[in-house]
Order: structure tokens, then sequence, then C-alpha cells
């Protein structure tokens, strides 16, 4: 009798510990195109989202659940992302995903997570991913809109007003040329040539020369690595005199490593992680920035860029979001909307309603290589 | 800054450009010759004539020379291995068989290298510096020089090895008639793996003479095997001169393609020019018209 | 005649019963463009295989079904049915009027050619970004949709695109037993032969460039609308090669052969995604072994390892 009852108490608490203890991990999907041609961006997103989360689960998960991290590589394959994140919504059945890390890849599967309600952090550049704004889209890395912005104005207030653009024809590229080409008449800007080169091209000295011969002033170049670093190059081969402007897309010290002397002078946008050591004591960001910083250093023995920090700002942005509400898609949804001056690694965010990317062009500051280092452009 | 000064910098660009791609062609041609396979594999070769030199450069701080011999020897023996493992064993395939085999073996070879160096794009510094050479109103830098002087040698070890040594004649033999060619004593199997030890170290200079101007990572195999290949093509799959023209050819009709008409398009419309001579001539630019074999 | 039926009811039988075997919805997606690549597969084969004329561009064809029918449907409204007919059609006419210079070259000559047609086509999308969206792809394709049922989701997708597959197969079949298969097949052994015997090689080979062109749109239309969305990248020359591996995997000329080849190049990468890092080097390995022990392709393989393995049940196999 005495057994029965002590089996029976033994179960009892065991039953009622069961739900406590084997509570179900909360399941976050990512897509990132960790191989393949925008591996730059997939590889540092992955091992930084990967590093956020065993942080998380470290420290005892949100609200006492772990979190399991599911990642697929697209590859930067718009095809693949597709398929990916069916699998994610339908066989992982996620809470919620980070990624892709392209415009392209991101635009492929908007219909699947608004259909499927998942909400889904995109960690790539395109301002039309969230414009027009859709319900459960949101955005990490900063639009390319407001770098472009921040190099207009500094070239207004320098009096240029011919420039030639140099662009690749990737997504990135074509997105910020878009961009460059759409804001020119705020800033009383012309745009005397328009030249663009394909991301494999090993020289650009043809384009260039074309650019020498015209009237610009500035020369503004939007790629990644390594089409950045040989029109650096070039330019210096041809003697090139104008000033040269990059893109964020190569605000890491790969650039300088690969362009050499030939990147001195440049000036680029870039996301605060970079100079995170020049801010002011009162830039809210500087805590988050620093730590990341750290942090990714002590992981990977590897400097931490802004691409990583947008998957770091998804992830915490999520962790937050569930940490309020629970892991109910349509939950983290609304509670992502309501976040407000949340300081990340890529700005301050705060989203709305109207607004799924959260940040101003304060999240750029401008940049200009000096001694192989940056300093920042007053 | 006039027009024929623009052309002048067009035209130079295109031939510095043009030979890269000549030096690639030329190991996809000896390959050809010699089995009559086309050897997808070529640019992997380049590759790690390039990520080879960053390695020993960076990681070991090899000085320069001994890091482009240490690559030039691995990279032979990777075509070495290659050849032994997956060409030899399977001679008696068809053509289409052996590219798809080379397709695998690239695909494999990049893969390698992606996970032994990581995805990395890496520099090395030019061999004489990076103050650029001017011809008139245009440039070139020191670098250039490097990779005429190599192409230059390249046709000229080629033409003399194939023409005036018993090896280079006996791989001429079996590519003409491999059957004929053992008949008379030649070790075919042997001239087949001699050819995969000469493209790829071939391919391994292309890779880090390149390196400076281009920069390299795992996967510029591709690209760059690409254009090599259409170089040799263009040029008739000759080992000499033919494929060297080939190259620059393209590399012209490129640059002056970018120049001129549309950086975007530049490259269609270097590829449209060369189909339609192919049209015009469907033997081939540099070849004479030969009876097809029934 | 008969073991073609027989293999034919197969097929169909497997086709009709994956739903029930896959009711979760990512293999069934999955699936969906294993019939894709299938009618890919059979649609190079035709060329590759039979009439023995190499293309490295066939993405370029794949690509401009899903772009005319993309840009039809997403930007003028056109009903998508209608988009893919015309996109066939274009796409067809394109290649037959191509076709006629382009398959005067032989050997790697036409490969180059094709190649460097699959670039051209390529760049075109990347560059004509006012009409294609550019790199970054064009969005906001319809489904297709047959009166009030549109095919929206995977299941769906699923049985409308291997509807087409299983048509695709069937008009292979029976294009291969028909008198312009062996014609083809003599082109294949020797084009001077066939001529002597009074085959119109030109216009064949021209013919059959076409055809393989047309089945490429119509599987590129499918392909946009069941993405509802398309971008260069997917049609580059790495595909056109995986196209060439499917076919000569499978084994060239035989239909099945390319069912075979698309599947597991298809399946591939999702059951070495398991590996993460390592599945590139695994896929290289496997297309390197499963041709130097395969030569004649899966369809030959299979068996004849199988017969090995059970050296008693040798015969039966033709």
């Amino acid at each position: 009798m005495k057994r029965i009852a002590l089996f029976s108490v033994t179960l009892l608490l065991l039953t009622g510990v069961i739900p406590a203890f084997a509570a179900q991990p909360i399941k976050i999907g990512a897509l990132f195109a960790i191989t393949g041609p925008a591996s730059f961006l997939g590889e540092p997103e992955r091992n930084t989202a990967q590093m956020v989360v065993d942080e998380i689960n470290k420290k005892g998960g949100i609200k006492g659940r772990k979190v399991e991290f599911i990642a697929y590589d697209t590859q930067g394959d718009a095809t693949k992302a597709k398929q990916l994140v069916n699998k994610l919504i339908k066989n992982d059945k996620v809470s919620a995903i980070v990624g892709p890390s392209t415009t392209g890849e991101t635009m492929a599967i908007l219909d699947d997570v608004e259909k499927a309600g998942i909400p889904l952090i995109s960690c790539a550049a395109g301002s039309k991913i969230t414009d027009p704004v859709k319900k459960f889209v949101f955005k990490t890395a900063q639009n390319d809109s407001l770098a472009v912005a921040k190099i207009y104005e500094y070239l207004k207030k320098k009096n240029m007003t011919r420039v030639a653009i140099l662009t690749v024809s990737d997504g990135f590229g074509s997105s910020g040329r878009e961009q460059l080409k759409a804001q020119v008449a705020n800033y009383g800007i012309q745009i005397v040539v328009d030249d663009t080169y394909a991301p494999k091209d090993t020289d650009m000295t043809s384009q260039l020369t074309k650019i020498r011969g015209s009237q610009a002033q500035a020369v503004i170049c939007w790629g990644t690595n390594p089409g950045p670093a040989v029109i650096a190059k070039n330019a210096k081969q041809l003697g090139l005199k104008l000033p040269l402007f990059m893109s964020h897309g190569v605000s890491s010290k790969k650039f300088i490593e690969l362009a050499g002397d030939a990147a001195e002078g440049i000036i680029l946008p870039s996301g605060k992680v970079l100079v995170a050591d020049l801010l002011s004591k009162n830039d809210k960001q500087k805590q988050s920035l620093i730590s990341f910083v750290k942090d990714y250093q002590s992981h990977f023995k590897a400097e931490g860029d802004h691409f990583g920090g947008h998957a770091w700002d998804a992830v915490m942005l999520l962790k937050h979001a569930i940490g309020r509400r629970g892991e109910a898609p349509a939950a983290i949804a609304a509670e992502l909307e309501k976040t407000r001056n949340f300081a990340g690694i890529g700005g301050t965010f705060t989203f709305s309603p109207q607004d799924h990317a959260g940040l101003t062009k304060d999240a750029f500051v401008l940049v200009e290589i000096k001694n192989k280092d940056w300093v920042l452009v007053k | 800054m006039n027009l024929s000064d623009q052309l002048i910098q067009f035209l130079l660009s295109g031939f510095a450009t043009g030979s890269i791609y000549a030096l690639i062609g030329l190991g996809f041609s000896i390959i050809y010759n010699a089995t009559g396979i086309i050897n997808f594999a070529q640019g992997e070769f380049v590759m790690l004539g390039g990520m080879v030199t960053v390695f020993f450069l960076t990681s070991l701080h090899i000085p320069l020379p001994a890091a482009i011999l240490g690559a030039v020897a691995i990279t032979t023996f990777v075509g070495l291995l290659f050849e032994r493992l997956a060409i030899r064993p399977i001679r008696k395939a068809t053509p289409i068989n052996l590219v798809i085999i080379t397709i695998g073996g690239s695909i494999l070879i990049r893969g390698l290298a992606m996970l032994i160096w990581g995805k990395d794009t890496h520099a090395i510094p030019g061999f004489s510096g990076e103050e650029p050479i001017m011809i008139g109103n245009a440039s070139l830098l020191p670098q250039h020089l490097w990779i005429f002087g190599m192409t230059t040698l390249a046709i000229i070890a080629s033409k003399v090895f194939f023409n005036y040594t018993i090896s280079g004649k006996a791989m001429r033999a079996c590519a003409f008639n491999p059957r004929a060619a053992s008949l008379i004593g030649i070790d075919v199997k042997r001239m087949v793996l001699f050819s995969f030890v000469i493209s790829s170290a071939m391919g391994s200079v292309a890779g880090f003479i390149i390196a400076p101007l281009t920069m390299t990572s795992y996967d510029v195999g591709i690209m760059l095997g690409l254009k090599g290949f259409c170089a040799a093509i263009i040029g008739g799959m000759s080992s000499g001169l033919g494929t060297v023209l080939g190259g620059i050819i393209l590399g012209v009709l490129e640059s002056l393609g970018a120049g001129l008409i549309s950086s975007g398009y530049k490259d269609a419309v270097a590829f449209i020019i060369l189909l339609l001579i192919l049209f015009i001539r469907p033997q081939g630019i540099f070849k004479r018209a030969e009876s097809e074999r029934v | 005649m008969k073991r073609e039926l027989v293999k034919y009811l197969l097929l169909v039988a497997a086709a009709v019963s994956m739903p029930y075997f896959f009711s979760d919805g990512y293999m069934m997606n999955v699936l969906v463009f294993v019939g894709i690549n299938t009618m890919l597969a059979v649609a190079l084969n035709l060329l590759l295989g039979f009439a023995g004329q190499i293309s490295l561009g066939h993405a370029g064809f794949f690509g401009l079904g899903a772009y005319i029918s993309g840009v039809l449907t997403a930007t003028h409204q056109v009903n998508p049915w209608l988009a893919m007919l015309i996109a066939a059609i274009a796409v067809s006419f394109l290649a037959f009027l191509i076709g006629f210079p382009i398959l005067k070259l032989k050997g790697h000559y036409l490969a180059m050619a094709t190649l460097g047609l699959g670039i051209i086509i390529y760049i075109v999308f990347n560059e004509a970004v006012d009409i294609t969206g550019g790199p970054s792809g064009l969005s906001g394709i319809p489904n297709l949709a047959l009166g009030s049922l549109v095919f929206d989701n995977d299941v769906k997708n699923y049985c409308l695109v291997w509807t087409f597959t299983i048509v695709t197969i069937l008009l292979a079949v029976n294009l291969a037993h028909s008198r312009i298969g062996r014609a083809l097949r003599a082109i294949h052994d020797s084009e001077v032969a066939a001529r002597v015997m009074g085959v119109n090689v030109r216009l064949l080979k021209v013919q059959i460039f076409a055809l393989s062109a047309f089945i490429s749109a119509v599987a590129g239309s499918l392909y946009a609308h069941v993405m509802t969305f398309a971008a260069p990248a997917s049609f580059g020359f790495h595909f056109s090669v995986e196209l060439v591996t499917m076919v000569i995997i499978g084994g060239l000329g035989s239909i099945y052969g390319s069912l075979f080849g698309a599947t597991l190049l298809t399946l591939l990468p999702e059951l070495l995604r398991t590996f993460q890092d390592y599945d590139i080097i695994i896929y290289g390995l496997i297309l390197i072994l499963v041709t130097m022990f395969m030569p004649g392709g899966l369809v030959q393989g299979i068996p004849s390892l199988l017969g090995a393995l059970l050296p008693k049940k040798k015969e039966g196999r033709g």
C-alpha cells in the first residue's frame, strides 16, 4: 500500500514537473548566404547569430526556455532561399526567422512569410523590403537610402555637384544605384557618368578612364569586396585625382588590407561598429558595440563587422520581443513593432506600424581611411 | 583627356587583361591537345596558385620567391593527384564523361580550399611595387610587365617543348592519334599525366602572378577559368600563339566594350562579337578548315 | 512498346502516390523543383543525348521562359496561361532562328557558342533593370489558376508541375521511338552518314533545338509562377552546367535517365544539408564517383551494380 502511495505521489510529481522541465525550446530559424558569392555577409551573420543564441542559452534562455537555432545556407540563391523558408516554416515550425542576407533572397520569400504569418527580420539593405510595410517583415541592415544621403550631404557641404557613379551589377549595387539616382534632386547633384562593373571583374580601368575624361568632381563606387579594392588600385594606377567615395559594403578592415596604399583618403559611410572606440561616451550604442566587438573577437579570432551586427540586432530584437509576450509568431510581430530606442549595432531602432526599418541616418557615420585606419569625418 | 588618349588606355588595359586570359587559356589547350579533355578544373589550379602563395606568405611568413615555388609545387602535385585518381582509372570513358569528372574535381578542389582557407579575399603585394608606368597619357602597373613577360615565356617554352623535345613531340603524337602513338612505343598514359602536370603548373603560375592585380579567394577559379576557356577556344585550342591571341582579343573586346559602349553589357558585347566571328568562320578563327572524320 | 507503357504507368503511379507519402509541406516543395528540373533535363537530353549537340546555355532558355512569363503577368497583367504560351513560342522561335548559325558549329565551338548565348541572356536579365528588375529580381508574379483553383501551395503546385513533367516525358519517349528519333540517333553517330541516307540534318537539328528550347521555356514559366519571383542568379552558367550534369549522370539518350539524374541532383543538396560546410565537397565527390563507376549513367549503372551484387539474377535486363 505504501509503495503504491509512494508510486502515485512520484507519478503525480513527475507529471506535474514534466511540462516545466521538458518545455519545448523556442525555435528560431535563420537563412544566411553562408557559402557562395555573398558569403562575406552570410558567414559573419551566421557566426554572430549562433554566438548570441549560445550566450542567451548559457544565461538560462528566454524566460527560462532554451532557444533552438536552426540556420540554413541559401548560397545567395533566391530559389534555395524560397525552398528553405518553406522548410523552416513547415518542417521545423519556427517561431521567427532571421535573414536572408541579400535583398534578392528577401524579396523572393516575402510572400511566404506573410502568408504563413511568421515574423522575418531581414539582414539585407534594400529599402524596398520594408517599403511598403508588410505586417511580418522587419529589417536590421541600414537602408541604402541612408548611406546615400550621408554621402550626398557631405558632397553638398563641399560644393561638389557633378559625380560619377560606378556600381556593381548585383543586388547590392543595383539597389545602391537606384538610390543614388533617386536622391540627386534633393541635393542639387548631377550624375555625369553612370557606369557598372560585374562582381567578378578584375580590371575597371576602362570605366575609370571614361570617368577621368568626364566633368565629374567625385567618384562614388557602390560594391562589396573585392571589386572596390580593384577600383581603388586602378584609380591610383590611372592617377585619378578625384575624391573617391565607397559604400558601407566595404566598411571592414578587409578592404584596407586588400586595397593597401590605394585605400588612403577614401571616404565611406559606415555603421558605428568600425569606430566603436572613437565614439563619445554618451553614445547610446557604445556599450552594445564594444561588447559585440569583444565577443566576436574572442569567439572567432576575427574582427566583428557590421554585417555580423545585423544578425546581432535581429536576434536581440527577437529576444526582447519574445521575452515580453512569448513565442507565438503573431505576438512576436506585434511586440517587434513596439520596439522603441533599442540601441543595437546597426543603430538605434524604433519600429512603428509605418516603419519596419527603424533607423535614421544617424545610424551611419562618415569615415575616412588614414594610415590604414579609420577616422571620423566631421 | 581626349578620345585618342582614352582609346590607348582601353587598348592597353584590354591587352593586359587579355594576357591574363591567355595565360590561363594555355593550360586548357595543353591538356586538350594531349588528351582531348576540356579540363574544367583548370580555373581551380589558377586559384590554388594564388591561394597557396597567400597562405605561405601570411600564415607561414615565407619570403615571396619561396612561397611562389611552394605554390607551384603544391598545385602541380594536386594536378598529378587528380590525374592519377580520377582521370587515369577511366581512360576508356567518353570525352563528355571526362568533362563531368573535371567539373566534379573543380567543385571538390574549390570546396576543400574553402574549408582550409575560408571565404575571405586576399591580396598579394605587387612584385615590383605599385608605382604606375606611364606610356603617353596611358598607364600600366609593373605587375602587368610581369604578366606580359610570363606569357611570352610560356609561348616560347611551349613552342620549344612541342617542336624540339622528344616528350613534346610524343605528346603531339598522342593528341593526333593515341593508338598509333602507343604502337610506336610512346607511353600514352605517361603523356597524359605529363600534360596535367604541365598545365597545373602553368595554372598556378598564372594564379600567383595575377593575384596582386585581381586579388584571390577560393572562388576566383570559376570566372577566370571561364575566360581562359574562351581564350583557348577562340584561339583554336592551340598551345601557343593562337590561344594568346584569343585571350588578347577577348580582353580588348571587353575593355573597348566597357569604355565605348556600355560597361554593364561589356561581356555581352564581347560574346556577341565572338558569336558573329564563329558564325562566319565555324571552324574557329585561327584554324584552317578540316574535313571531318566519318 | 509494351515495356514503355509499363514504365510510363509506373511513373504515373509513383507521381500520383507521392503526396500521400509526403504530406508534410517541405518534401512536396522539393519535389516541385524535381519536376521542373526533370523537364529541363529531358529537354536537354533530346538535344545532347539524341542529336549529340551540346548546349551550355540552356539555363538561358529556362530563364527567358521565366522572365517573359513573369514580366507579362506581373507588369502587364496578361493571363498567366497566355503568358506561358507566348513565352514558349517566343523562346522556341528565337532558338529556331539562332539554331541555324549556331548548330553549324561543332564540338567545343558549339559548347563555346551556346555558353556565350547563355551568358548574353544572363547579362540582359541583370542589366535591363527597367524591365526585369535587375539583380534584385522580379517579384509579384501571380500563381497560375484554373477557374477558382489557384495553384498557391506545394501540393497544388506539385500536381500542376508534374502534370507537365509527365506529358513532357511521354512526348520525349514517343519522339525517341519515332522516325525522328531514329534520324536523330543517326546524326549522333555520324552526321555525314545521316545526310547520305537522306536526313535533312540541318533542319532536323534546328527543329530539335527549338523543341528543346520550347520545353525549357515552359519549365521556366512554371518556375516563375510557382516561385512568384525570378532573379538572374538562378539562370546563370552554373545552372547550365548542372543541367548537363543531370543528363549525363542519368544517362545520355535515356529519357528516364534524365528523370533519375534530375531527381538525384535536386535531392542531393537536401540530403547533404546536414553536413553543413562539407556538403559541397561530398557533392563534388559523388559527381566524380558516379561518373567513374557508372559511365553510362544511373540507368545503366544501377542495374549492372545490382547485377554484380546478385549474380544469379543477371538475366532479364536488356
